[in-house]
């Protein structure tokens, strides 16, 4: 890459149009997934990024340039930021063929040298020997690989993709993740991904911003957010539905433990810093930490992190079956993924009554 | 047949066209971006020519650009002629009766421009003129040819607000709708008849030849879409 390489850093703060508040920095050769539901405030957010709005308040700098700063009116245009950016359709021009859509946005180097770095470009998103389609006569993959090119040929300081897998089939998309996953490896410059998928984020991104309502909730790697997430919002967000009470009853710094009682159950949660004895907190599993064993009822040897269960209702989907069961002596329910087979070698029913684990290490205490 | 209406009448038509047509697409792509206070009030006014008959808009022409009204009198120092009974003054006429022919057709095809190409345009690095000229004009051409063909025969068929500003001389001001009214007067159907079957064969070209064009704008707005 012939620009220099640096992070970005993003501050934007705004309460219309749409309310905005979020800090963070991508770092070059990172991908930073911005995840979140629909209509949250993502591509807003994107679309300042590249210059194409302006926020109220903030700062967004690459590097030590800045690009917008609200007290110095700074603000510079897309053209200024000389970034590569990816609208969620694409937004290839309609009446230029492939090869000249990724012309045309090479107007910084000689005129002499844009078509062939044009179609080497095209080459290394994979797109063979259609370089004079219109976009019209593309599928979608090939738009997609298109788009992808002509941000990339301009040797970006920061690629933007806004939902960049969102209007492709399912077959075409594995396909991107890998080619993205690869690219990746070659790129040193900050990548910004919008997505509402989080599995999106789990597979391609290095860390990720969890932004609800136009709020940033968390930031950091996706397995973390995930698994740790900062409070309830973040976890309901995360599609974390086992969210349960309970009460502190001990704290081992030494062995990181901090003890629960939920309901006559004792629960062995991650170390949570700073919780006195008889604190109410709120505590979160994830589905596939939720373990059923293959022994029947009362025959777990461990005297904690095991949980009576009746099972309330079933579905089976694909190889797995998704289970939603009542935990004796609290009001609680828990939600769990069970393999197909081992639903069937246990025997499970609606009505069953059977003890499930929990994973130590996927317990995780909520802020309050 | 009164040729020299016809050609007065292709010249009114043309003159009008290409001073109508370049200002229609800063008009026509502003109103389509931009959102601002009081556009729907501007839309309305851009509408009004619509609505207004044409005599209407020729008498208050005749009142405001007349030798009795300051403007008049000004513009007739600067011009060094009125612009009332005058050529010059059947283009102003014209201009301002055809904006929301003009303005409709454009501002719609810019509106149909989705705003991913846009914004990928300006993160290209092309500047505002390359974007207008490179990207958006080949894709609202149907839009503009539309507006330009409308705007044409609308001048060329127009009467009230002619006859108003411009009155009735020949070479002049006598446009070929007017020379039909005058040879019906003078019982010359003949004339009358030749004149109105060249602008009723015009008229049901054109109207196949705009159909034709905003159903292709909207094939075309669909395969971006795709």
């Amino acid at each position: 890459m012939s620009q220099t390489v640096a992070d970005l850093y993003c501050r934007i703060q705004q309460a219309k149009p749409i309310k905005l508040d979020a800090e963070f920095v991508c770092k070059a050769g990172e991908v930073l997934a911005v995840v979140g539901p629909s209509g949250g405030g993502k591509s807003t957010l994107l679309r300042m990024i590249a210059g194409l709005s302006q926020p109220e308040q903030g700062e967004i700098r690459y590097g030590d340039k800045p690009w917008f700063n609200a007290d110095n009116k700074v603000q510079l245009t897309p053209q200024q930021r000389h970034l590569g950016y990816v609208p969620q359709h694409f937004g290839l021009f309609p009446n230029l063929t492939a090869l000249e859509n990724v012309v045309a946005a090479l107007d910084h180097i000689p005129k002499a040298e844009r078509e062939a770095r044009a179609k080497d470009w095209l080459e290394r998103v994979n797109l063979h020997g259609l370089p004079d389609r219109l976009p019209a006569q593309l599928s979608g993959g090939q738009r997609q690989r298109v788009a992808l090119a002509r941000a990339l040929a301009r040797e970006p300081s920061v690629l933007l993709l806004d939902e960049p897998f969102s209007a492709v089939d399912r077959e075409t998309r594995e396909r991107l993740y890998l080619e993205l996953a690869r690219l990746k490896e070659q790129l040193a410059i900050p990548v910004i991904m919008v997505t509402h998928d989080l599995n999106e984020a789990l597979l391609l991104a290095d860390s990720m911003i969890l932004i609800s309502q136009g709020k940033m909730l968390q930031q950091g790697r996706p397995r973390e957010v995930l698994t740790r997430p900062r409070d309830e919002a973040v976890a309901k967000q995360m599609g974390l539905r086992n969210i349960f009470d309970a009460e502190v009853i001990a704290q081992e710094e030494e062995r990181q433990i901090t003890w629960l009682k939920f309901g006559e159950h004792l629960i062995a949660s991650t170390y949570f810093d700073n919780l006195d004895i008889g604190t109410k907190v709120r505590w979160v599993i994830p589905n596939q930490g939720v373990r059923f064993n293959s022994i029947k009822k009362g025959r777990l040897c461990r005297s904690f992190n095991k949980l009576d269960i009746t099972v309330d209702s079933m579905l089976v989907m694909g190889e797995s079956v998704r289970v939603l069961a009542s935990v004796v002596g609290v009001e609680h329910k828990i939600h769990a993924e069970v393999p197909l087979h081992l639903a069937q070698q246990l025997e499970l029913v609606e009505g069953s009554e059977t003890t499930v684990a929990l994973k130590s290490e996927l317990i995780h205490i909520l802020e309050p | 047949m009164d040729w020299q209406a016809l050609l007065l009448s292709i010249k009114l038509s043309t003159v009008t066209v290409l001073i109508l047509i370049p200002l229609a697409i800063v008009a026509g792509r502003f109103l389509a971006y931009r959102h601002f206070r009081g556009k729907s009030w501007v839309e309305a006014l851009v509408m009004v020519p619509l609505v207004l008959p044409p005599t209407v808009i020729g008498y208050y022409l005749l009142v405001g650009l007349g030798s009795e009204s300051w403007l008049g009198r000004t513009l007739e120092q600067l011009l060094g002629h009125q612009l009332v009974f005058h050529f010059s003054g059947l283009v102003v006429a014209s201009i301002l009766v055809n904006i929301p022919f003009a303005i409709q057709p454009i501002q719609r095809a810019f509106e149909a421009v989705p705003e991913d190409v846009r914004d990928a345009a300006a993160c290209c690095g092309m500047s505002r003129l390359k974007v207008l000229f490179k990207i958006e004009l080949p894709m609202v051409w149907p839009g503009v040819l539309t507006a330009m063909v409308l705007c044409f025969s609308h001048v060329l068929g127009e009467f009230g607000v002619v006859l108003m500003m411009g009155g009735n001389i020949a070479g002049e001001t006598k446009t070929i709708a007017i020379s039909i009214y005058d040879s019906v007067q003078a019982f010359d159907f003949a004339s009358a008849g030749n004149m109105s079957l060249v602008l009723l064969l015009f008229a049901v070209t054109v109207l196949a030849l705009t159909t034709s064009l905003s159903r292709r704008v909207g094939g075309q707005h669909v395969a971006n879409r795709r």
